[in-house]
Order: C-alpha cells, then structure tokens, then sequence
C-alpha cells in the first residue's frame, strides 16, 4: 500500500514537473503569399471548410484548444502537426512544384473520398471539423478544377 | 530514511525524465549528421557523362521490382522495393545534365522520392496509389534519361481515371489489381 503511494506521488511530480517543459507552437498570424486559400483565391465557403477541418495540422497557424496547456498532450499534438505539415503544408502551397501540387491534390480528394481525413481522433474533439457528405463533395470538385487549372 | 527514499526515487525518475529529453535531441542531431556525410559523398564522386546514367538504370530497376510486388499483390515486398528506390533515388547524380534538365529531374525526383518513402511504410490500397503518382515521375525521367532496355507503357482503364505503368515484357501484368485483373490493360508505347 505504501509503494502504491509512493509511486502515486512520484508520477504526480513527474507530472508537475514536465509542465514546465516547452513546447513549439505552430502560430503565426501572418497568412504567406505561398498559402493555398491566397494563390487559389478559393472561395469563401471552401476556404472556410478547408480552415477548420485541415489548417490545425496542416498550415503554418493551429488554433489550439485549450488542453493544449497540458503535459504530455502539447507533445502529442506537437508530434502530430509536425508530420502532418510534412505530409502537406497548405501555408507553402505555392512552394511545391507543380508536379508536387497535382499529386498533393490526388491525395487531398483521395484521402477526403475515404474518410481518412480528418483523422478520427481530430473529429472526435472537434466535431465541427466533420464535414458532411455534401462538403466533402464539394472540396473534392474544387480541388479537380484546381488540378485541371495547374 | 522513508523520505531518503522518496527523494531519491523522485531524482531518479527526473533523471529518466531528462535522459529520455536528451536522447530525443541526440536522435535528431545523429541523423542530420548521416544526412551531412550523404551529401559530401555525392560532392565526392566522379560524375558520368554517359546518355544512360547508371543511376537512373538502377532507379527503373527499383522500379521493376516495385511494379512484380504490386503485381503479386505483395504488400511486404512492395514495401521493401520502395524504400530500396527511395534510398536509390536519394543518390542519383544530375552533372551530366544541362541545366534545365537538371531542374526538371530534381523536381521529378523531389515527387518520386516523396512516393517511394509513402510506398515503404503504406498498405497496398495505399501503394498502389502512390506508385499510380510514381509513375508519372518515372516515365517522364525516363523521357530525359533514356533507357538501356526497351520499355512498354501500359495501361489500364479501370484503375481510377486509368492507371498507367511501365514494364519490361509486352505482355500485360497489371499492378493495379494484381490476379483480380491480371490481364486489364494494353500496351500503349514502345519507348526505346
């Protein structure tokens, strides 16, 4: 019973003492001229769809909940946005050569058509990132017309 | 000495804490370390000024053995042939170019690689996929590099908007869907 304690207590201040840990965040309120919204010029309603439900993890700007301030979900989150800017950056749209653009695009309709993204464990919390079947018919034709405009 | 030995557990478990920090630094800086010695070992090599750079035989060759998985429908060995093609993409040499070749090869490259490295670690919906974006790249390097083997573009409708691919053999075996079509498909080009 002691031990049980004992260990109780130590995972408390190991918890205690990674908050003061620092973690990188992902904002910037400046949009680049690189971003997707911006070169596209996409309108509204689609660029209102593809900020909530894809710019968390996949632009320069994460609008980050509050449990955010919580040891060790900033690291998982942190983790997470790392690799999904990696996969696919909508702030440096403009960066990717052309032929990147047309794959990034095949995977973006691909990968919405599936139900792949957003992720799951995304639309869990964030339920207004769920886009219905309409809206994700609707993202899918603008990025075909944006593919066939390249 | 009960409280000794809680403080020391609490030091140890800091010390974990901080050790497990430190490694994750470690990881990183040991491989943009590997990357740096990569690259001087490219700057260090001759270049070869042959019409059929080696690398690029050794790129469609990758390619080949990626193409025979996928046609076997074999996630485990598509996978391997992806990562051996990412790694052989990594080290192929441009010099003999000019220099809008060059340009276009690194872009051509910069995306191959890009599906290679998706192909070593996906499912085989997924490679599949990814080798049908592949291989857009591939034929048009070969376009710039030219080939030592006479290759066949073929092609099948029924994948997506239709998916294409090279093979080294005029008779069609479909990577796309494997012993479910094994013979979907036709041969579109002869490239020499």
């Amino acid at each position: 019973m002691r031990i049980l304690k004992v260990i109780l207590f130590v995972l408390l201040v190991v918890f205690i003492g990674i908050q003061f840990m620092p973690t990188k965040r992902n904002q910037s309120d400046l949009v680049p001229k690189t971003d997707f919204l911006v070169v596209n010029n996409t309108p509204e309603t689609i660029g209102k769809l593809l900020q909530v439900s894809c710019y968390d993890c996949h632009s320069n700007n994460t609008a980050y909940p509050w449990y955010n301030g919580i040891q060790p979900i900033a690291w998982f989150l942190e983790d997470h946005i790392m690799e999904g800017k990696k996969e696919l950056n909508f702030s440096e749209w403009d960066a990717y050569s052309n032929r990147r653009k047309n794959s990034k695009l095949k995977s973006i309709m691909s990968q919405i058509r599936d139900d792949e993204m957003p992720l799951f464990t995304y639309t869990l919390i964030h339920r207004d990132a769920i886009l219905s079947d309409v809206e994700k018919q609707s993202i899918i034709e603008y990025m075909k017309s944006v593919q066939d405009s390249l | 000495m009960k409280n000794l030995r809680v403080t020391t557990t609490i030091i140890a478990m800091a010390f974990v804490g901080l050790t497990a920090m430190s490694c994750k630094d470690g990881q990183k800086e040991e491989s943009s370390a590997t990357m740096d010695s990569e690259v001087s070992q490219e700057q260090g090599s001759t270049s070869t000024s042959d019409a059929q750079n080696p690398e690029s035989q050794q790129v469609l060759a990758d390619y080949m053995s990626l193409k025979d998985a996928l046609v076997a429908t074999d996630e485990k060995a598509a996978a391997d042939a992806g990562k051996k093609l990412e790694s052989t993409l990594k080290s192929i040499k441009l010099d003999s170019y000019t220099s809008e070749e060059q340009k276009e090869l690194k872009e051509i490259i910069e995306s191959a690689t890009e599906h290679a490295e998706h192909i070593g670690r996906s499912d085989m919906a997924h490679q599949r996929e990814h080798f049908q974006m592949l291989n857009q790249d591939v034929t048009d390097m070969v376009a710039i590099t030219g080939t030592a083997n006479t290759l066949y573009q073929q092609f099948c409708p029924m994948y997506g908007e239709g998916g294409a691919w090279l093979s080294m053999e005029k008779e069609i075996r479909n990577p796309y869907f494997g012993s479910k079509m094994m013979k979907c498909g036709e041969v579109q080009k002869e490239i020499n």
